[in-house]
């Protein structure tokens, strides 16, 4: 017979029952096959060479010296520190404590530098370069992980995402390309993300259609018209309807332009990349310190609770997705007028669903999403760098990494944290 | 505020849950309003409330007629609502649920939490309530949380406030002081109604009391009605309240569970180091606040909890690793706490929910095909010996009342050599001419000789049934006792008391 004397507490203390820790090994199995990756990559695999970093571009006003490194050398000890993190890992695990995350991200970047070294043995990784492009190819997904966010947090799954995206672009080409002003095509690119995220909101709230079905067919139909008008419309008029003399320009902010490493990276970039930045402050802030943030997130966890205090479900849901799909059109106008390419047929290639996926590896929070798609975005830069540097792994492979981080970084974080409670549930009152 | 409800009619489909109903609270009144579950007290409720339109009938308040298209109309002429199922968002915290709806902004929108915590501590302070704005309304305790309901309502000013079966989740303790403050409020003049089916409470503090039944208002009592009269005005028919069983004869110890721990994917021991023995032909029954960890026991002891420490032994055998397959061979019996979640299967018929779990062979099985009439037969003989009232067994189970598809797992369960019986929450939701039903099938089986666990929220059917008590609080046991432990007694050990002398098993 197990009795314990205890006090009866006062009724408002909080309740708090004794815990233990649940294991996982999930992490000491991941750090000990990367380990083994990155030995075998020494053993079998072994580049002699120099590895140089260069930090700065030519034209910074600062210029940083390049660092060098011998490959061989090291990845051997890469390799040693990344043992001796799994280790660590191990015997945390073992004593039954949680791996705390930092020490993931240590062994990350540990393991991301080594194979870096490995790949480019020889040559030369610009730094600068490989971050640039990482913030650039992150745009549209940070646009359009912050319109699931948006979603999700209301109560509606935005699997439409990509559909967004995709009108986006290609509204923004025309309207761009014809009136010869690229703001006019931005502020269209909004308009049929948002028309996108209406039939999005309309079926589910009102119909309550299936709200991945709804999104799915939405995603299809987006491909198929924009396909369609590219092949008949689009190119016999190429001149005048998908031209490429409308583009953002690159818009250095003076002075914070300048400063190393970061200067280059975050502020040289197109009007595109500096409203993604207030937009990720201003969903950020907006959800959990304004009106708007509390009663939307009240409808997504709890419709009828917001209902018994009068808030219009509905209404609520469907002016925030609307808001969600401008969100994401405005993304959409990365991938034409903000990178000065012409619209070809399905260019967003699965951008929308890498954003959904930072959406639930962010935690369906603003802040941690945006890591999550630069995370992605990275993945996706990697594989162009290395293929221009012309490293030992096939292509083929490289193109699948930004799937694979997707994959395992979505496996690590799902059944950890709750998403939002009524997620996907149409509100339906008798 | 004087509030009249003057032929209230609301129909859904062919379904009349409120018929013609007529109700007038007088200002600084508590009133109670009583009936069964499935009455139509709720109904009314929610059509006061403005969350459903009345299909005729009109609401007074002060004698003029409102109009409430929505909940937000009923709230500012002054009527809130306490919730059975709380109305509170638990990711948000005390202030901003009490805020949301109506908040105090900044430029901007900008939420002002200061004013917002400022409004809650002064409408605590105002009624002895301990209540922390900043608290994560997930992290407090359901009696708290119903304090954070009642001061959501007065912040906007309620002077009519209807509390729907407010009592179903609290300890005797918390109960008593639900009462005070509902005394306090008639004092401050705001009326009162008071929805609830358990009696002992309504003749406590109401002033008047309207008895509801189908959806018709058959009645008006005043406070000093007797239990049985007012039993019977409730259900239409006169009512045992009581539940007759002999001496338990008991037997050898069957299930023997020792330091058995279960802990929730978090790491919360939700049920911490718990010992008992149950003998064959004895009920014991698991009293204790709804989230003590009374459903994590009687999961475990089914095999249906991941994380689980100890050992469960049934007649030898055991079950604290084994298959849910294997434990339900063992001859476990198992009556889940929310039979439509886990108990039955809404869109099958009665006949295929009778044979669930035994889909694996003989007799319902052969050959890899379902023996249709030797389960039509089956399931005739149940529904007859169980007094399912359905029009047939090929009648889905979610069109059958809550009291019959109670039965219908009950037939289910029963039906099988049984060694062990678990049943969570065995009425709860049921009419009161099925409760008495259900609590003669268990004592039937305990005379039987089967070992019975008993997990109940309702200290009526604990003393009902017991043959010793078990009382949880937090995970842990506080102590065995009696089945004939007075209710005060029980009231102090659910909230975490131990006895004061020793309490044997």
């Amino acid at each position: 017979m197990s009795q314990t004397v205890q006090q009866p507490a006062p009724a408002s203390e909080v309740v708090i029952l004794p815990t233990t820790v649940v294991t996982s090994w999930k992490a000491p199995i991941a750090f000990a096959a990367f380990t083994l990756g990155a030995l075998a990559l020494a053993v079998f695999v072994p580049r002699e060479g120099v590895t140089t970093f260069r930090l700065s571009t030519p034209s910074d006003v600062i210029q940083l010296p390049e660092l060098s490194a011998p490959s061989l050398a090291t990845l051997w000890v890469i390799v040693a520190l990344l043992v001796l993190a799994t280790a660590y890992s191990i015997s945390l695990v073992a004593t039954k404590r949680r791996v705390p995350l930092w020490l993931i991200v240590v062994f990350a970047i540990l393991f991301m530098v080594g194979f870096l070294t490995w790949a480019a043995a020889g040559s030369t990784i610009p730094v600068i370069g490989l971050l640039f492009g990482t913030l650039s190819l992150a745009v549209p997904l940070i646009f359009g992980s912050l319109s699931g966010v948006i979603g999700e947090r209301v109560g509606v799954v935005n699997i439409a995402i990509e559909g967004q995206l995709l009108a986006g672009a290609f509204t923004a080409a025309i309207v761009a390309s014809v009136t010869g002003q690229v703001l006019l095509g931005l502020v269209a690119a909004m308009i049929a993300g948002m028309l996108v995220g209406m039939v999005l909101a309309v079926f589910s709230i009102k119909y309550f259609v299936d709200q991945v079905i709804v999104g799915v067919v939405l995603n299809v139909l987006i491909i198929g018209l924009t396909s369609f008008f590219y092949s008949q419309v689009l190119t016999p008029n190429a001149a005048l309807l998908n031209n490429t003399a409308q583009r953002f320009d690159r818009l250095p902010i003076p002075v914070l332009s300048e400063i190393p490493i970061i200067g280059p990276v975050l502020f040289r970039q197109t009007l595109v990349v500096y409203l993604m930045y207030l937009a990720v402050a201003l969903v950020f802030f907006g959800l959990f310190y304004t009106r708007w943030g509390l009663r939307l997130r009240a409808v997504g966890e709890h419709p009828q609770a917001a209902d018994t205090v009068g808030i219009n479900v509905n209404r609520t849901r469907f002016w925030n997705v609307a808001l969600a799909g401008s969100i994401a059109g405005l993304g959409g106008t990365f991938f034409t007028i903000g990178s000065g390419i012409a619209f070809n047929k399905e260019m967003t290639a699965g951008a929308g669903f890498i954003a959904l996926a930072a959406v639930i590896f962010g935690q369906w929070d603003p802040i941690k999403a945006t890591l999550a798609a630069l995370l992605f975005g990275f993945a996706q830069n990697l594989q162009n760098q290395l293929s221009v540097i012309g490293s030992p792994v096939p292509s083929e492979f490289m193109l699948m990494l930004p799937y694979v981080v997707t994959i395992f970084a979505v496996a690590g974080v799902v059944g950890k944290v709750r998403g939002p409670a009524a997620a996907g549930k149409p509100y339906i009152k008798s | 505020m004087k509030l009249e409800l003057r032929g209230i009619t609301k129909r859904f489909g062919s379904l009349v849950a409120n018929d013609h109903i007529d109700l007038t609270v007088e200002a600084g009144e508590i009133h109670a309003l009583l009936g069964e579950n499935g009455a139509g007290k709720s109904t009314l409720m929610n059509v006061l409330y403005g969350l459903y339109q009345a299909d005729s009938g009109e609401v007074l308040l002060d004698g003029e007629v409102q109009h409430f298209a929505g909940p937000g109309d009923a709230m500012a002429a002054g009527i809130g609502m306490v919730h059975q199922h709380f109305m509170l968002i638990p990711v948000f915290t005390v202030a901003e649920n009490v805020m949301l709806g109506h908040e105090s902004t900044k430029a901007g929108g900008v939420l002002d939490l200061p004013t917002a915590r400022a409004k809650v501590r002064e409408i605590s302070q105002r009624f002895g309530f301990h209540v922390d704005p900043d608290a994560l309304v997930d992290d407090l305790p359901v009696g708290v949380q119903q304090r954070v309901e009642i001061i959501k309502a007065l912040s906007r000013d309620a002077r009519v406030l209807v509390f729907d079966e407010p009592t179903a989740v609290l300890t005797p303790q918390e109960t008593d002081e639900l009462m005070g403050i509902m005394r306090q409020l008639k004092q401050s003049g705001t009326s009162i109604v008071f929805i609830t089916h358990k009696l002992r409470e309504v003749r406590e503090v109401a002033d008047r009391i309207t008895v509801i039944r189908l959806g018709k208002v058959v009645g008006e009592a005043a406070p000093t009605a007797t239990n049985a009269e007012l039993a019977s005005l409730m259900v239409g028919r006169a009512v045992e309240l009581r539940v007759h069983k002999e001496e338990p004869k008991l037997g050898d110890p069957a299930l023997v569970v020792e330091g058995l721990t279960v802990i929730d994917p978090v790491g919360h021991l939700v049920v911490n180091d718990v010992s008992f023995t149950v003998r064959r032909g004895e009920i014991l029954a698991v009293a204790g606040v709804q989230g003590n960890g009374q459903t994590e026991l009687t999961e475990a002891l089914v095999g249906l909890q991941p994380r689980v420490r100890g050992s469960i032994s049934l007649d030898g055998i055991e079950l604290s690793t084994a298959s849910v397959r294997k434990i339900l061979d063992a001859g476990v019996g198992f009556v889940p706490e929310d039979r439509t979640e886990d108990g039955l299967i809404g869109e099958f018929t009665i006949a295929e929910n009778l044979m669930l779990d035994r889909s694996e062979g003989a007799p319902f099985i052969r050959a890899g095909s379902i023996q249709r009439g030797v389960l039509d037969d089956f399931a005739r003989e149940k529904v007859a010996e169980f007094d399912v009232r359905t029009q047939g067994i090929d009648e889905k189970v979610r069109q059958l009342s809550g009291g019959n598809q109670q039965k219908v797992v009950l037939a289910r369960e029963l039906s099988r050599e049984l060694r062990l019986l678990v049943a969570a929450q065995p009425t709860r939701g049921v009419d009161v001419g099925s409760i008495e039903f259900i609590h003669k099938r268990i004592v039937e089986a305990r005379d039987s000789g089967v070992p019975v666990v008993v997990v109940s929220t309702e200290l009526d059917e604990v003393t009902a049934l017991a043959d010793r008590i078990m009382v949880m609080y937090r995970g842990r046991i506080v102590g065995i006792v009696p089945g004939n432990t007075p209710r005060d007694v029980l009231g102090l050990m659910m909230a975490g008391e131990v006895p004061a002398e020793g309490a044997a098993a």
